[in-house]
C-alpha cells in the first residue's frame, strides 16, 4: 500500500481551510502540540504541517492565479528518513507513511535540510521536529465511521481539491484521476519520488484584451506621433 | 541556510584539531627530526584535543532537544552526522593511548605508539570526512552537494593543523622547523586554491528552478502570497539573505584573513608571527564557514520565491 495525496490545483482556491483543519486535528493528535510561539502577538510563529502558497503563472492574458497547498509528500526515497541519526525519522513498511517518533528526536534539524519540500518544521516549545501524519491516528481508526477515515484536511476541503487514497491500487480514484489528468511531482529531478501528486489547471479560454479604436484616439495618435518627431 | 554559530565554531575548532593531530602523528611515525621530542607531541596532542572536545560540545548547542543525542549513534548506516558521532567517539582511545605512550616511554616508535597514532590519524580523517558529508549528501542545497566539500573541508583542516602544528613546535623549543615551514605554506596554498576553485563553481547557475518546483515549465512562475503574514521556521532557517555586495567583501575579507596574511607572515619565517599566522587563520576560517553557510540556497526557497537556486 502506498497513501497519499492528489491535490488538484484547477479547483483549490486557496481557503487555508485544509491548514487550519490539520493545525486544529494534529495539536492534539498522536504527534502532541503543534506549537505557536506568540500567537496573538507582533511576529507570531509556529508549526504547521500545511502551507498554501499562491502563485501567478504566466503572464496577462494568459496569466492564472494558482494556489499551491503543500505538506509531507510521503516520498518513497526520503533522504529526511536516511539522514536522520538518532532513528526517529522513519517511513513505514506497511503503507509508506513517513513519520517522526517524538520520543527520539533531538532537534538538530537535519531532516528539514534533506527535505526539498519545505514539509518539516521544528517545534518551537518541543524542540521537536513535526510533520504531516497522514493523519494517521484518524485513517485507521474504526470507532470513526468509514467514510470519515480520511485525513483532516481532506475532509474539511470545500472544493474536494484534496483525494485520499492507495497510489498501488490502479483503480483506487487517486491513480484515476493521476492517469486521466496528467498528474505531476514536484521537483522530480531531485530523484526523492514523491507520492503526493498534482493535478495541473485545465486549460481554459483566453480572456479577450478589450482596445479602444475610435477615430478620435486614432487622430490623436497619429498627432502625437507626429510631434514626436 | 542560517549559519548557526557553534555549528561554526564547532567545524572550523574540530577540523583543525583533526588536521593537526594527523600531520603531527604522521611526522612523528615517520620520524621528522622536529617532533621526536615528548613536550612537542604532548602540547601538540593537548591542544587538538582541546580543539576537538571544545567544537564537538559546542555542536550539541545547536540541537533543539538535546536530551535525545545519545541516540545519535544508532543509525550509522544511513546517517552521516549518526557516523560523524560514533568515529568521533571511537577517536578518542586511539588518541588518549598515543598520547599516554608518548607520556610513559618517551617519542621512540614502538608497536603500541603505531597502532595507537596511525589509528588516531585515521579516525581523525574519517570524522573529518563524514563531518563534510552531512553537507556534501544533502541533494536539497546545490552549493554544497558537491564532492568538493569533503575536499574542502580536509584541505582546509589539514591547513590550520599545519600552522597550529608549526606554531606550537616554535613555541615549544624556540626554533623554527624548516619542514614544517614548508609544509604550511604549502597547505596555504592547497587550501586557497580549493577555496577559489569552490567559489567559481558556486558561481555557475544549475539546478532546480521555480518552474521545476512548482510543477509548471512552460511558462513564467512569480509567487503572488507566501499564505503566512510572519515569517516561519522555513523562513528563518532557509531564507537566510545576505547582500550580493556584502558577500563579495566578506569573501575579499576570508581570502585575505584565512589565506594571504597568514602566507605573508609565513614568509618572514618569525617563530612569534607563526602563532599570529596560526591565529589568523582560525578566525578567517570562521569566516569561510559563516559565507558556506550563508551562500548556500536551500529549494525550499524556490517555493517562497526565488526563481533559481
Amino acid at each position: 500500500m502506498k497513501l497519499g495525496l492528489v491535490v488538484d490545483l484547477d479547483t483549490c482556491v486557496g481557503c487555508h481551510g485544509c491548514a487550519t483543519a490539520c493545525k486544529q486535528w494534529n495539536t492534539s493528535g498522536t504527534i502532541g502540540p503543534l506549537s505557536d510561539e506568540n500567537p496573538y502577538g507582533k511576529d507570531p510563529n509556529g508549526a504547521w504541517l500545511n502551507r498554501i502558497r499562491t502563485y501567478e503563472v504566466d503572464d496577462t492574458p494568459n496569466s492564472k492565479t494558482v494556489n499551491m497547498p503543500m505538506s509531507c509528500m510521503h516520498c518513497d526515497n526520503a533522504a529526511c528518513v536516511t539522514v536522520c541519526p538518532t532513528g526517529a525519522s522513519y517511513k513505514r513498511e506497511e503503507d509508506g507513511i513517513v513519520l517522526v517518533d517524538q520520543d527520539k528526536c533531538m532537534g538538530c534539524n537535519l531532516c528539514s535540510w534533506a527535505c526539498p519540500y519545505g514539509a518539516r518544521e521544528l517545534d518551537p516549545q518541543e524542540g521537536t521536529m513535526k510533520k504531516c501524519t497522514l493523519c494517521v491516528d484518524r485513517i485507521y481508526d474504526e470507532k470513526l465511521p468509514e467514510d470519515e477515515r480520511k485525513p483532516a484536511c481532506v475532509m474539511t476541503c470545500p472544493t474536494k481539491s484534496r483525494v485520499f487514497g492507495d497510489f498501488d491500487d490502479p483503480n483506487s480514484e487517486v491513480s484515476q484521476l493521476v492517469r486521466d489528468r496528467a498528474g505531476k511531482q514536484l521537483m522530480p529531478e531531485l530523484g526523492y519520488e514523491p507520492v503526493n501528486t498534482y493535478l495541473p489547471p485545465r486549460n481554459k479560454p483566453v480572456v479577450e484584451m478589450y482596445e479602444t479604436t475610435s477615430l478620435k484616439d486614432t487622430v490623436k495618435g497619429w498627432v502625437n506621433k507626429v510631434i514626436a518627431r | 541556510m542560517h549559519p548557526a554559530f557553534s555549528v561554526l565554531v564547532f567545524t572550523v575548532m574540530s577540523g583543525a584539531g583533526y588536521g593537526l593531530i594527523t600531520l603531527m602523528i604522521l611526522g612523528h611515525l615517520f620520524g621528522l627530526p622536529q617532533l621526536q621530542d615528548s613536550t612537542v607531541l604532548l602540547t601538540g596532542g593537548g591542544l587538538a584535543f582541546a580543539l576537538i572536545s571544545g567544537g564537538l560540545l559546542s555542536s550539541t548547542l545547536h540541537l533543539a532537544n538535546p536530551k535525545n543525542a545519545w541516540r545519535s549513534f544508532s543509525r550509522f548506516k544511513t546517517s552521516w552526522l549518526s557516523r560523524e558521532a560514533v568515529f568521533a567517539v571511537l577517536f578518542y582511545p586511539f588518541l588518549l593511548g598515543y598520547l599516554a605512550n608518548i607520556w610513559a616511554n618517551g617519542t621512540e616508535v614502538t608497536g603500541i605508539a603505531q597502532l595507537a597514532g596511525f589509528g588516531a590519524a585515521a579516525l581523525a580523517m574519517v570524522t573529518l570526512f563524514c563531518t563534510s558529508m552531512i553537507y556534501a549528501s544533502l541533494k536539497t542545497i546545490r552549493q554544497w552537494n558537491s564532492s568538493l566539500t569533503p575536499v574542502n573541508y580536509i584541505a582546509l583542516g589539514l591547513m590550520s593543523g599545519s600552522l597550529l602544528l608549526a606554531a606550537v613546535q616554535s613555541a615549544v623549543t624556540g626554533d623554527l622547523s624548516s619542514t614544517l615551514h614548508t609544509i604550511a605554506m604549502g597547505l596555504v596554498v592547497l587550501g586557497a586554491v580549493v577555496k577559489v576553485i569552490y567559489l567559481f563553481w558556486i558561481g555557475k547557475p544549475a539546478g532546480s528552478t521555480i518552474n521545476t518546483a512548482t510543477g509548471f515549465t512552460q511558462a513564467s512562475v512569480r509567487l503572488l502570497d507566501q499564505g503566512h503574514t510572519s515569517n516561519g521556521f522555513l523562513n528563518n532557517e532557509f531564507g537566510y539573505t545576505v547582500e550580493a555586495n556584502k558577500l563579495v567583501r566578506l569573501r575579499v575579507l576570508m581570502v585575505a584573513i584565512a589565506f594571504v596574511l597568514p602566507f605573508l607572515l609565513l614568509l618572514t619565517s618569525s617563530a612569534g608571527l607563526l602563532v599570529l599566522a596560526a591565529i589568523l587563520t582560525i578566525i578567517g576560517l570562521l569566516v569561510e564557514r559563516w559565507l558556506f553557510f550563508a551562500e548556500a540556497r536551500h529549494v525550499v526557497r524556490l517555493f517562497h520565491g526565488d526563481q533559481r537556486v
